[in-house]
């Protein structure tokens, strides 16, 4: 019997009877990581790293699930031995390793190879079976130095200094990243916050992640006020009347899709920037065969190419074509 | 060719015009020798370049990729020289190369060796400067950005009138060195073109009001036609035809130019005939923005030119000349000239602006947009100065019209519902007929935003499908038939002249009120 099936609500492993990442409500879950559409309220018990579930009870409220357990030692599921090792996506992700007798299979959850300061670096854990997120899945993703993006969007505040640049980013990972790479070229002054932005920048500044000075975009100044600085929301916001506070908004968005101009225009973005926090394609193909796997399962994105890839290479391969992740989760 | 590349990617999502001429400024002013001079040729369209087929392309990246992984890339992409920039092998060393030095290596090339030379070159860039290259050697930058902008911006940085830098531009070669030592305190470039362009001179509007205070017996009054403005120049063996910003648009009317049996520089309005008679707008629009003209079109839309002034006469340059005397020099050139191609912008004559009022409301033609009104002593003045040239258009038609979908704009308006598209009746349906964003103060706008959130029915990424509740009344210049309009019609210069809150939709205009227009 296969150690883990695709079932409409998520991956399932029968023996030890609990689901990886469901997208709807199941009586035992196991979580990668905080994105919306791996975590959702309402399981019945819930095995995450200790940071996931405190992001999920921050954003669900206390009662979340019905029974939680921080992933600190491997534990047993029925027979079936479970332990977490480091995505390096966002704080408290996590691969998913499961084993049994000589079987060894890792679901990766969502990960990138770039180093992101704000969390353990993605470890490679040699296994059979590899179920890998394909979001990037295509050779026309290469992800460039993020420090040129930061540095992109640094020219562009010297070069309009009266415009207020107001950077899209998720909530969770990609607003902290993008404060960290601000950090890192050297940039001091406050960042300024949409208020969905703060409960999770607190939260990392509390597990020890440095961010600097961080203030809230609040509309006391006025109307058109913020010229010269950088804002960051997320990029609903963009299209709310939150947005006509600021003088001139300038209007960047941070994603791995923006290296792609259709998508950029699609935004109406003025600056992309292209800063992700999922592996591109040659970190896709280079990890699946640090594995070491025999077999690929690929799910969310651009299966067909990196199921092709597999093959080519002569690997078993298939697409999972699991419903209910996405692209890169809009974040509430 | 980086800093050109990164150019090109701030210019690609910048939409203000503002914005482009301070990146192209900066550019210019950072960039060295000669590579700015070459992206100002790439901006203007003076390089050209394409000398790289698309089956050329798909061959050299076909020979690098998988041919599965690219069809998949290609189809995620939609842009084929984008997905090669994006695909194409990367040697892990990441270069540059001049952009100068790309370009000259381009243009030397023989069309069989281009393949060879732009792989090697491709293997040796970064991403954006791929993309720069490819679209480079493509022909077709598509950033935005107009021969005139760039000029505009190239005459801010060198801290020159925009025409005096027009006026010098086409005898001038890229990588334009001459230009920048001008402006670094050199010697002004002497203008080498044949039959070359001279800056026009520009009218400002005036009403009924402004031209009270004005002595009537100082001017003498025209027609002004709805066409377009030209400037036609038989110079040597030279012949031009130059549109207002300088563009020479000779090619798509050689059979205005081959009528063209004159020495020297005549300004006027650009017109199609019809028949016996002069075509309207649209008409003179089946000949526009062409590079080329087939003779069944040149047959129905025969070119002419209907001219206002004269600029040079046989190497005399008549511009410091009081205008009655250039027109009275301009009525005998005219005389010597195929009439179906050449005739005199009539005069409309008046003794009082009350008496002009009513022949402006009543013109004889209905190409006719109002009248032009131009003191008789003034020389020709390139620019827009206001006082001796007027323009007193005709006051526009208006429409009642429902507000159908809002978008957001950019800049101070991004966070705003700015972009209107609107529609009348049609029976019991309301059908689009156009689309205005402009018009109306910020506190309008601030109070139509609200209405758009507050009565949203639908969403489309940026656009707002809004309840049929909220009457605009727009005014236009003219109306057009059209194909690409699910209405059938194309309204030219659409703004919103009022917003009637008060107005229930129900009383909003029909489709058949505006065709009546036609």
């Amino acid at each position: 019997m296969s150690l883990l099936l695709p079932r409409p609500e998520g991956l399932y492993c029968p023996e030890g009877d609990f689901f990886i990442d469901p997208v709807r409500p199941v009586p035992r879950a196991l979580i990668t990581h905080a994105h919306a559409d791996h975590a959702r309220a309402g399981h019945g018990a819930v095995l995450a790293t200790r940071q996931t579930l405190d992001i999920m009870a921050i954003r669900y409220g206390e009662d979340f699930a019905g029974q939680r357990q921080a992933a600190e030692e491997p534990v047993s599921l029925g027979g079936v031995r479970v332990s977490f090792h480091p995505a390096g996506h966002v704080l408290g992700s996590a691969q998913i390793l499961l084993e049994r007798g000589g079987t060894r299979v890792v679901v990766s959850g969502d990960y990138t190879r770039t180093p992101n300061p704000a969390c353990a670096p993605f470890e490679p854990v040699p296994c059979d079976l590899f179920i890998t997120e394909a979001t990037f899945g295509l050779p026309v993703f290469r992800h460039p130095d993020p420090a040129g993006e930061i540095g992109k969007l640094l020219a562009s505040q010297a070069q309009f200094p009266e415009r207020t640049h107001l950077v899209g980013a998720y909530a969770l990972g990609k607003a902290q990243r993008l404060i960290m790479l601000l950090r890192e070229a050297g940039y001091q002054r406050p960042i300024y916050l949409h208020g969905a932005l703060e409960r999770l920048c607190a939260y990392h500044a509390a597990e020890g992640v440095a961010l600097g000075p961080l203030e809230p975009a609040t509309v006391e100044r006025g109307r058109g006020t913020f010229a010269g600085e950088i804002v960051l929301a997320p990029p609903s916001a963009f299209a709310a009347k939150w947005a006509q506070r600021f003088a001139e908004p300038l209007l960047c968005f941070a994603s791995g899709w923006m290296q792609v101009r259709a998508r950029a225009r699609q935004r109406m973005t003025e600056l992309p920037l292209v800063i992700s926090d999922h592996c591109d394609w040659p970190a896709l193909t280079r990890t699946i065969a640090e594995t070491g796997a025999a077999e690929v399962w690929v799910t969310h994105g651009a299966e067909d190419a990196l199921v092709h890839w597999c093959l080519g290479q002569g690997l078993a391969a298939r697409p999972l074509r699991l419903v209910g992740y996405e692209d890169e989760a809009e974040e509430t | 060719m980086r800093r050109f590349a990164a150019l090109l990617d701030r210019l690609a999502f910048t939409p203000s015009r503002n914005d482009k001429l301070r990146l192209i400024g900066d550019y210019l002013a950072e960039a060295p020798d000669p590579d700015r001079g070459w992206a100002l040729a790439a901006l203007t369209g003076e390089l050209s370049l394409g000398r790289v087929t698309p089956a050329r392309l798909r061959e050299m990246v076909g020979a690098r990729t998988d041919p599965v992984l690219f069809a998949l890339s290609y189809d995620f992409v939609g842009d084929l020289a984008e997905t090669i920039a994006l695909i194409w092998p990367e040697t892990g060393e990441e270069g540059d190369i001049p952009l100068g030095a790309a370009v000259t290596r381009l243009a030397r090339l023989s069309r069989a060796e281009v393949p060879e030379a732009m792989a090697q070159m491709l293997d040796g860039l970064p991403t954006a400067s791929r993309y720069a290259l490819l679209k480079l050697a493509t022909g077709g930058l598509r950033v935005g950005v107009s021969a005139r902008l760039a000029r505009t911006a190239l005459a801010a940085y060198g801290n020159r009138p925009v025409e005096e830098i027009t006026e010098l531009w086409h005898g001038l070669e890229p990588p334009y060195a001459e230009l920048f030592a001008w402006f670094a305190g050199g010697e002004k470039p002497v203008n080498a073109a044949e039959a070359p362009f001279r800056p026009v001179m520009l009218s400002t509007p005036i009403d009924a009001e402004g031209l009270a205070a004005l002595p009537p017996e100082d001017y003498i009054a025209e027609w002004k036609w709805d066409g377009i403005r030209v400037q036609a120049v038989a110079e040597g063996l030279t012949r031009r035809l130059w549109s207002r910003t300088g563009e020479d648009i000779s090619a798509a009317f050689p059979d205005l130019v081959a009528a063209m049996d004159f020495e020297g520089a005549l300004d006027g309005e650009l017109l199609v005939r019809r028949g016996e008679a002069v075509g309207s707008f649209a008409d003179l629009q089946q000949r526009l923005n062409r590079k080329t003209v087939s003779r069944p079109l040149m047959a129905r839309f025969p070119a002419m030119l209907r001219a206002y002034d004269l600029l040079t006469l046989r190497g005399e340059d008549l511009r410091p000349l009081p205008q009655t005397e250039r027109r009275a020099r301009l009525s005998e050139v005219l005389a010597g000239l195929e009439p179906t191609r050449f005739d005199l912008s009539t005069e409309v004559p008046f003794t009082s602006w009350d008496e002009l009022a009513t022949a402006r409301d009543a013109p004889h033609e209905s190409i006719v947009e109002g009248v032009m009104i131009k003191r008789r002593d003034t020389p020709y003045i390139a620019g827009r100065q206001r006082g001796p040239w007027f323009k007193w258009k005709r006051d526009p038609f208006l429409v009642d019209a429902i507000l159908l979908y809002a978008q957001r704009g950019h800049g101070k308006r991004s966070g705003y519902y700015s972009d209107y598209t609107f529609g009348v009746w049609r029976g019991e349906e309301i059908v689009p007929v156009g689309k205005a964003y402009f018009g109306f103060t910020d506190e309008e706008l601030r109070r139509i935003d609200r209405f758009v959130r507050d009565n949203t029915t639908e969403r489309f990424g940026p656009v707002r499908a809004v309840r049929a509740e909220l009457v605009l009344e727009i005014a236009f210049e003219g109306l057009n038939r059209s194909k690409r309009h699910k209405s059938g019609i194309a309204m030219r210069f659409p703004r919103v002249n009022r917003i009637r809150w008060d107005k229930p939709a129900a009383e909003a205009d029909t489709l058949e009120a505006l065709e009546a227009l036609l």
